[in-house]
């Protein structure tokens, strides 16, 4: 399986908000998406789903382009996680978590007993079953994103894409989602994945994308891309970049860094000791 | 220790089924008793043997059921009204429910594409015009049509979210149609044309034929019919545009396959009984207090519902005083009450 994006352009009505992206990612790749407010991440997001029309370039899936491919087709190779649900309705989570079917049946159909057993498979692979007979509207964040998670589960896709996962979790959700992430593409989906906090992609990502105004302007490993000069330029902030000293793999390169934000008004001589 | 958990689960699933048969047979069994309830209740009293006789009578030749006056009043008074409730009351809880998914909102009733209002202005036109029964019906049915197909396509000019530019033009049609059947009111003769205009707007079942009833069963069954057999979708529908497409769904075809249903089934209840406001509202909160919102088991639930409650208020329509209360009015003044009384009972109908 190869995902392509080529020499994208992508924007409302003609009017281009980003332009010239291209990447390629393999199964288990993690990109992480990051860049400003307003940068265009989930205008680029929305080309990826077809939700809107790319105003050129290509978007390949195995060398066919998909833009044209109907809905159904489209949804059982890409998954969507939301930055949030708000649904009026109060939905069971099993009943959520089945609707992930949607591409699979047939417009008069609803799940069978086979759908049911793959909704439980994808309950288990995120460990929530205690939440199946819940009833959706009523969770907590971070709950009903491991629940949106295990929908594009059920929905079997090759690729998932999650628009800032974890932007409304606390620091415990936060860890819990990244993990399962990871292991997620361990087990060889490949992720597309917007975030505010460049540690996030220290952490779980194989790719990084820096977006600026416009456009790329960065692609390739978390530690070769995400440089102090970088985040200055990009977010007009002063970060300091440590090395933590924790490998999360058996390999030199996997070792964990970490982004420290430092006062706007900082002072070299205040220094580092 | 999760051992001990799914043994619950298991019991808690197996109780949620338990539930839902009891649910299914209501679902069956209610509708049933309402409508042999209902035969004896009128001004012309019939017992339960009379009825029973004369329905024998009519499937099996050789029974002989009751003769004359009795078999006129169950077969051409009774049985049409007493089906022509039960068909509106269904007809607009399904659209009702139908439409709240896509909506993605609660307090969303049938008419929210100017259906009601067109059908109105249909109505009153033909009445203006002084046309007979079958033309009021056919004008507000053709008109009530017209009034959904300009909303379709004037809010597919504006480039904004579909379902908000949906009920923006659906409010726009239906005030202008409300606006020109205040002013054929106004012009109409104030002693005979203005006093059938607002009866009909009230609306009422007392008029039906048998025709009627097959007519309208026709027309509901080809919206029914197929937004029934998509049931299951309505649920992917009612998470929203994006989600929906996500997910697999094409959500453009379907949004246009729910409102070509739900207008033929709500131009064909309210081209019979005139406006009736509040069942299509109300009666799905009801359903889904009892099973959830699944579409899955909440239509056929709202379909048991909605024609059982349009039935026991047509019933009191008819009973309740010497001359007839509109139907419209009753439903509304009980309508309300009971609508506050879901709100006070919590978020799970909402």
């Amino acid at each position: 399986m190869r995902f392509e994006l080529k020499d994208i352009q992508c924007g409302y009505s003609n009017q281009a908000v980003l332009q010239g992206i291209s990447f390629s990612l393999e199964p288990g790749e993690v990109l992480c998406v990051l860049g400003p407010n307003g940068t265009g991440k989930t205008t680029l997001f929305k080309t990826i789903l077809g939700l809107i029309k790319p105003l050129g370039g290509e978007i390949l899936f195995n060398g066919e382009n998909l833009i044209h491919w109907p809905r159904s087709k489209m949804a059982q190779v890409i998954g969507y996680i939301p930055q949030a649900q708000n649904t009026s309705f109060p939905f069971s989570v099993l009943d959520m978590i089945l609707m992930g079917r949607t591409a699979h049946l047939g417009n008069f159909a609803s799940p069978s007993k086979e759908d049911k057993k793959i909704a439980e498979r994808a309950i288990d692979t995120l460990g929530i079953s205690y939440l199946t007979n819940r009833i959706f509207t009523e969770l907590s964040g971070g709950e009903k994103q491991l629940v949106l998670i295990a929908r594009a589960l059920a929905q079997e896709p090759k690729i998932l894409v999650m628009d800032e996962p974890t932007s409304a979790l606390d620091f415990g959700n936060q860890l819990k989602v990244l993990s399962q992430v990871r292991q997620l593409a361990d087990q060889g989906l490949t992720i597309i994945m917007a975030s505010h906090v460049p540690d996030h992609a220290f952490f779980y990502a194989t790719k990084v994308m820096l977006l600026n105004q416009g456009g790329l302007s960065g692609l390739g490993k978390a530690n070769d891309i995400i440089t102090e000069e970088r985040l200055k330029a990009l977010y007009g902030v002063n970060v300091k970049i440590i090395k933590t000293g924790i490998h999360l793999y058996d390999s030199e390169e996997s070792e964990l860094s970490m982004c420290v934000p430092l006062p706007l008004q900082y002072n070299k001589s205040w220094g580092l000791k | 220790m999760s051992n001990n958990y799914a043994s619950r689960d298991g019991l808690v699933e197996a109780k949620a089924e338990r539930n839902l048969r009891l649910v299914y047979i209501f679902v069956v069994l209610l509708p049933i008793a309402a409508f042999v309830f209902s035969f004896p209740l009128g001004r012309y009293p019939i017992s339960i043997p009379d009825l029973l006789s004369a329905l024998a009578g009519k499937v099996f030749p050789f029974v002989h059921g009751p003769e004359g006056v009795i078999n006129t009043v169950i077969f051409q008074v009774r049985l049409p009204r007493i089906l022509a409730a039960m068909l509106v009351g269904a007809a607009l809880s399904i659209a009702g429910a139908a439409y709240q998914g896509m909506f993605k909102n609660p307090l969303v009733s049938p008419d929210i594409l100017g259906a009601s209002s067109g059908a109105g202005l249909g109505a009153a036109l033909a009445i203006f015009f002084s046309w007979n029964v079958a033309g009021i019906q056919i004008a507000a049915f053709v008109v009530s049509l017209l009034a959904v197909i300009a909303v379709y396509f004037l809010s597919n000019k504006i480039k904004r979210d579909p379902t908000l530019a949906l009920v923006l033009t659906g409010i726009l049609v239906g005030t202008l149609c409300s606006s020109f059947t205040s002013l054929l009111k106004y012009m109409a003769d104030p002693y005979d044309k203005l006093p059938a205009i607002t009866f009909w707007l009230m609306g009422s079942l007392a008029t039906v034929s048998p025709k009627n009833v097959i007519s309208s069963f026709v027309i509901m069954s080809a919206g029914g019919v197929p937004l029934y057999l998509l049931r299951w979708r309505l649920n992917v529908l009612s998470l929203g545009e994006d989600e929906g497409k996500t997910l697999g769904l094409e959500t453009g075809k379907l949004r246009l396959a729910v409102i070509i249903c739900s207008s033929l089934l709500t131009a064909g209840a309210v081209s019979v009984s005139g406006l009736i406001g509040w069942v299509g509202l109300i009666v799905p909160h009801l359903a889904r207090m009892l099973v959830g919102p699944n579409y899955k088991v909440l239509l056929p639930v709202s379909i048991a519902i909605g024609s059982v409650y349009m039935l026991l208020v047509d019933d009191l329509a008819r009973c309740l005083t010497s001359a007839e209360i509109p139907l419209g009015i009753l439903t509304s003044i009980i309508g309300a009450p009971f609508f506050f009384a879901i709100l006070l009972r919590g978020k799970k109908g909402l």
